[in-house]
């Protein structure tokens, strides 16, 4: 069947792919290039393509900022509880909603509502909910002898109330991944477990964790990338990067370099480090994952 | 399962549910309430008079109706050429025989772990060049091909049958024909998830419209509600009205379209 490539099925092969490459090289491959080299220029039109001083000067200025480690460290920090948090949350829920029980259905599709929503939009949602005078959370805080809290103005509680925006958007993928994962496990498993009259904690620990871990493992490196890109919902619960900079995160910093500061080079920089920051914890996880993860 | 299992499920699962709706519900009635109820202490949980004209007042601070225009051409286009792209990408990768293939399909795929946040810069200046700067077409071209739903729909192409594909081509069926008549009406399900995806992604788009979009005329939703936050300060009801005249239509998007929404996502097809 595999003849030798003619004339003709290249042009016939090159017209089918015409009109994505076409895109995807204007919009993609080649602003992947362009951004790199850039990144190498102390200064760089970026109109002209003219640049002088190639160097590592970009990369030094952006690692001498004093917001970027505040936004490195924003995010690590956003990262390490979101991350974990939403596993577990949405890894019970599931186990739940695995259940076969009446309404689960309604169940999944009330807990996948906040993966199609408007980020900036619910933000204001959040915005209000967090409002320190007139919010639902303090109402209820207060209501069960609490005292208030600042959550979005208090530079303590910024990037708490971002965690708990996080939490809250980032669970219903999980959910959906996880149950569609349960789903699919062998009931024959369950079965010999409760012939053995293993208990339903052992059954989950013994069995269903096991079967899970590639599952738990492909979510583990999706939303670790996920959360450290983490800046929309920024926008949407403050406006800005919190008060005094308290919520700024990595892709916050680089957006206000290039947007605000104008200072395009060092925001190529920047997101080069962020790709290899991405790409050096991707590659730990996936080494992590071959010792831990039973296929 | 005995009752009391069955009770603490129930109780454990109506929390949580509560918890993910509540942001919704909460806006929505807050949209319809006076700016004293919205605030009131004790909460009021339902008006007393359904005030619609909050929406009014909303669209009179910012013109809503352009912007959800907007967001509506840029969500169509979006959806309707990236479709027909991948479609033709996917068909060949996964039927055309040519030498290279998998090694330029590989390429493709690893760009996937390239951060947006590197590209956007360049686009912008591609943009610029393109003399698009404030228009539509700047908001819809970048985004009328992805590597990734090419991937996915190849996946789905890949599980049709070979046979089916040479034996057309024995019949004399043209690769161009076969595409549209077999390929295409087998992965529907695929393409309506693919489709829905890309809608949504249009809908909620914030950074790359911020950036190459300046007029009000040529906003979307998502950027005018930014500005619109910035100017209605502490007026509640007026935010949660507008940040429901955005939200809305992906509600009800999302309770016609679950099934396909949902299936996409569990089969790992779709990142979050």
């Amino acid at each position: 069947m595999v003849g030798k490539t003619t004339k003709k099925t290249y042009l016939q092969a090159f017209l089918y792919l015409l009109p994505a490459l076409l895109i995807i090289f204007t919009f993609v491959i080649y602003p992947l290039i362009r951004s790199f080299y850039m990144s190498f220029f102390t200064d760089y039109n970026i109109f002209k393509h003219t640049g002088s001083g190639f160097g590592f000067v970009s990369y030094v200025k952006v690692l001498q900022s004093e917001t970027f480690w505040k936004a490195l460290k924003n995010t690590a920090i956003y990262t390490a509880v979101v991350v974990p948090i939403s596993i577990i949350i949405s890894l019970g829920i599931a186990v739940l909603l695995n259940n076969k029980l009446k309404g689960m259905k309604i169940f999944e599709t009330l807990y996948f509502l906040p993966y199609i929503t408007n980020v900036i939009a619910i933000g204001l949602a959040f915005r209000f909910i967090f409002h320190s005078n007139y919010g639902f959370l303090n109402y209820i805080l207060t209501g069960l002898g609490m005292d208030p809290v600042v959550w979005l103005n208090d530079t303590k509680y910024a990037l708490i109330s971002l965690i708990i925006f996080g939490i809250w958007g980032g669970l219903a993928f999980k959910i959906v991944v996880f149950l569609a994962g349960l789903q699919g496990i062998d009931k024959q498993y369950y079965q010999a477990a409760k012939v053995d009259g293993a208990s339903k904690w052992t059954v989950f620990r013994r069995i269903t964790l096991p079967l899970l871990s590639p599952m738990i493992a492909y979510i583990t490196v999706i939303s670790l990338i996920g959360s450290f890109k983490v800046y929309v919902e920024v926008v949407g619960l403050f406006g800005n990067a919190g008060p005094a900079d308290s919520a700024m995160t990595l892709v916050y910093y680089i957006y206000e370099l290039f947007y605000s500061s104008y200072k395009p080079v060092l925001a190529a920089a920047a997101s080069v480090i962020m790709f290899g920051i991405i790409l050096i914890l991707t590659f730990i996880q996936l080494a992590l994952n071959k010792r831990n993860v039973h296929y | 399962m005995n009752n009391i299992r069955k009770i603490i499920v129930y109780t454990l699962l109506t929390i949580g549910a509560l918890i993910m709706i509540f942001p919704f519900f909460w806006m929505i009635t807050g949209s319809i309430k006076t700016y004293n109820e919205i605030i009131g202490n004790p909460i009021v949980w339902w008006p007393k008079k359904i005030m619609w004209e909050n929406y009014v007042i909303a669209s009179e601070y910012a013109p809503f109706l352009t912007y959800f225009k907007n967001t509506v051409i840029v969500s169509f286009f979006n959806t309707f050429i990236t479709l027909f792209t991948t479609i033709l990408a996917a068909f060949a990768f996964s039927r055309l025989e040519f030498k290279g293939r998998d090694t330029l399909f590989s390429i493709l795929l690893s760009t996937l772990m390239v951060p947006s946040q590197m590209l956007i810069i360049t686009n912008y200046v591609t943009i610029v060049r393109l003399d698009l700067i404030n228009t539509l077409p700047a908001l819809i071209i970048p985004f009328t091909a992805s590597i990734f739903y090419i991937y996915m729909l190849r996946q789905f192409f890949n599980q049709i049958p070979h046979q089916l594909y040479l034996a057309a081509k024995v019949d004399g069926c043209s690769d161009w024909k076969y595409m549209w008549k077999i390929m295409v009406p087998n992965a529907k399900n695929a393409l309506i998830t693919i489709g829905l995806f890309n809608w949504i992604a249009s809908w909620n788009a914030y950074i790359w419209p911020l950036l190459v979009t300046q007029s009000d005329e040529k906003r979307v939703l998502s950027i005018g509600l930014k500005y619109f936050s910035g100017e209605a300060g502490t007026d509640f009801e007026l935010l949660m009205a507008a940040g429901t005249i955005v939200i809305l239509p992906l509600l009800i998007l999302y309770l016609f379209a679950r099934r396909y929404i949902i299936e996409g996502v569990s089969r790992g097809g779709i990142k979050g």
